[in-house]
């Protein structure tokens, strides 16, 4: 007999979350995008600037895109100053958002390691430890036999292709339930009077010189005071629209889920070299994440022979998975950068600020980049935290070459 | 994963293929007159649309050559391909009948 069923301990939902409100003709500001980035926007608005006549514009449904299809890991363990920087105070908010919200969102700190199997690698993490020091994120640089003790079903032996040989560990990092967390956040803005509107596509803009003056939707216009892009992998759509050129590109990047098995997985394990990112949801189902579709896609899905090399390198990390069962796969769309850093800022319209080319790592920012996002809103000045993410970075050439700390490769 | 059709061999699986992102992209004729802008632009910015894009694959298990496909990225459909040394289709080419490039 089973100890515990699995789920048993997760918490009921209310029973009712937020209004479906009608589009107002007019709103101070408008976020493009009801994922987790634009409602977390929506809250701070709220709460740190007390700014609620605000609409967040859904074309689907609240938190059904990539907020629904991520993997959920946490963690601030990223190289350069100005990454650790905003991930960082993403971390402390995550810390204390259960409170902020009043909403369950099942934050288990239970520790991230990032493998090392190559000398490069090697050098490269504990460069990379050195460094989430010197900027106050726990890190640790852990041999094998420490990496055994923190999670005893990695793989250790070494005659395997790629030998874990060693892996830095972030203890604070961790998942949290993704969809709880959106709806926390929606509850929060809806209750401060913010309307979230679904099934509201943006079809264009209305402009006047250097300003958009309103959003053209499936469900009519709306006059927008200030408009937040926080449309992820549909960026391009919007800036298209607007003639403003990003340089990011979608991909389709597949995760996929288990059965629901007895605890197995004590941690959040993640590999750059055999790309393989591997935590165990609260309910017991082993949640993994493949690498980006090469080509450019906004289909929300991709190639199978994707997730089979996927499953290959998870199964040689972690024999015992062998015998699991894949349940379920499915994809969403990432806007990728050229230097694997968001895209955070003005735009050459004044009243019009970008949030986009998180790519493939974008949840674990959502409060960070939600509270930073309404600051520069509130202020018409970029935020410390997101000025190194400026567009024009890619003029100056300031770039912040996150490929490294960055899990996916792309 | 789908059958793709190099325009030497034919239809081959989609593992045989690496992408190479947005093709008929020039490398500028005055590289010595750009402004960082203009580099900026040649450099790290392509097309990202969803819908009809024209782009390059290399059939790097096979032939190894490389050419350009028109294809859909809400559907992921290969409109066509063509040759490298092919002009892009129109849009009224690519709505007439789909004929074979060789």
């Amino acid at each position: 007999m089973s100890p515990r069923t699995p789920g048993a301990d997760l918490p009921e939902h209310p029973d009712f979350l937020w209004r479906d409100p009608e589009p107002k003709r007019s709103y101070d500001v408008v976020v493009i995008g009801g994922g987790g980035h634009g409602l977390a926007t929506a809250h701070y608005l709220a709460k740190d600037h007390g700014i609620t006549n605000v609409a967040v514009l859904e074309k689907g449904w609240l938190g059904g895109g990539n907020m629904a299809r991520n993997t959920t890991i946490i963690r601030s363990n990223y190289l350069w100053d100005e990454s650790s920087a905003i991930y960082e105070h993403a971390l402390q908010l995550w810390e204390g958002l259960e409170e902020d919200l009043g909403y369950p969102i099942l934050f288990s700190q239970r520790g991230v390691l990032n493998l090392a199997h190559t000398l490069q690698d090697v050098r490269d993490s504990v460069r990379r430890v050195e460094a989430n020091k010197l900027n106050g994120v726990d890190a640790e640089w852990l041999e094998p036999d420490e990496v055994r003790k923190v999670c005893p079903i990695v793989n250790t032996s070494t005659d395997i292709r790629y030998p874990v040989l060693g892996a830095t560990y972030q203890p604070r990092a961790g998942i949290a339930k993704h969809d709880y967390v959106a709806w926390g956040f929606a509850r929060r803005a809806d209750e401060a009077g913010i309307d979230l509107i679904q099934d509201c596509e943006v079809t264009g803009f209305t402009t006047d010189g250097d300003r958009v003056t309103g959003v053209r939707t499936t469900r009519g216009d709306i006059a927008a005071g200030k408009v937040a892009l926080c449309a992820a992998g549909h960026t391009s759509v919007l800036t298209d629209m607007l003639g403003i050129r990003v340089p990011v590109q979608s991909h389709p990047l597949q995760a996929l889920v288990s059965e629901l098995l007895e605890p197995v997985h004590p941690t959040v394990v993640m590999s750059n070299a055999v790309h393989v990112y591997v935590s165990q949801a609260h309910k017991g189902e082993l949640v993994m994440g493949a690498g980006v579709d090469s080509y450019n896609g906004y289909g929300q899905r991709g190639a199978f022979h994707v997730i089979e090399r996927q499953m290959a390198a998870a199964v040689e990390l972690f024999p015992v998975f062998a015998r699991a069962h894949l349940l379920r796969t499915w994809g969403g769309i990432v806007d990728t950068s050229p230097d694997a850093s968001p895209i955070v800022g003005r735009t050459p319209y004044d009243n019009v600020y970008l949030n986009c080319g998180w790519g493939t790592g974008g949840f674990k920012a959502t409060p960070g980049i939600g509270s930073a996002l309404a600051h520069t809103i509130a202020h018409d000045e970029p935020h410390p935290h997101i000025a190194p993410f400026t567009l024009d970075r890619f003029v100056t050439g300031a770039l912040v070459d996150e490929h490294g700390a960055a899990a996916v490769a792309h | 994963m789908q059958l793709i059709e190099c325009p030497w061999c034919g239809p081959r699986e989609e593992t045989e293929f690496s992408y190479g992102g947005q093709a008929h992209v020039p490398y500028p004729e005055q590289p010595g007159e750009l402004s960082d802008e203009q580099w900026a632009h040649y450099v790290f910015y392509r097309d990202n649309p969803k819908g009809r894009f024209a782009e390059r694959w290399n059939h790097n298990t096979g032939c190894r050559r490389w050419f350009n496909a028109i294809r859909d990225t809400a559907t992921y459909r290969f409109e066509r391909v063509y040759r490298l040394d092919d002009p892009q289709p129109s849009a009224t080419e690519l709505a007439g009948p789909r004929r074979s490039t060789s």
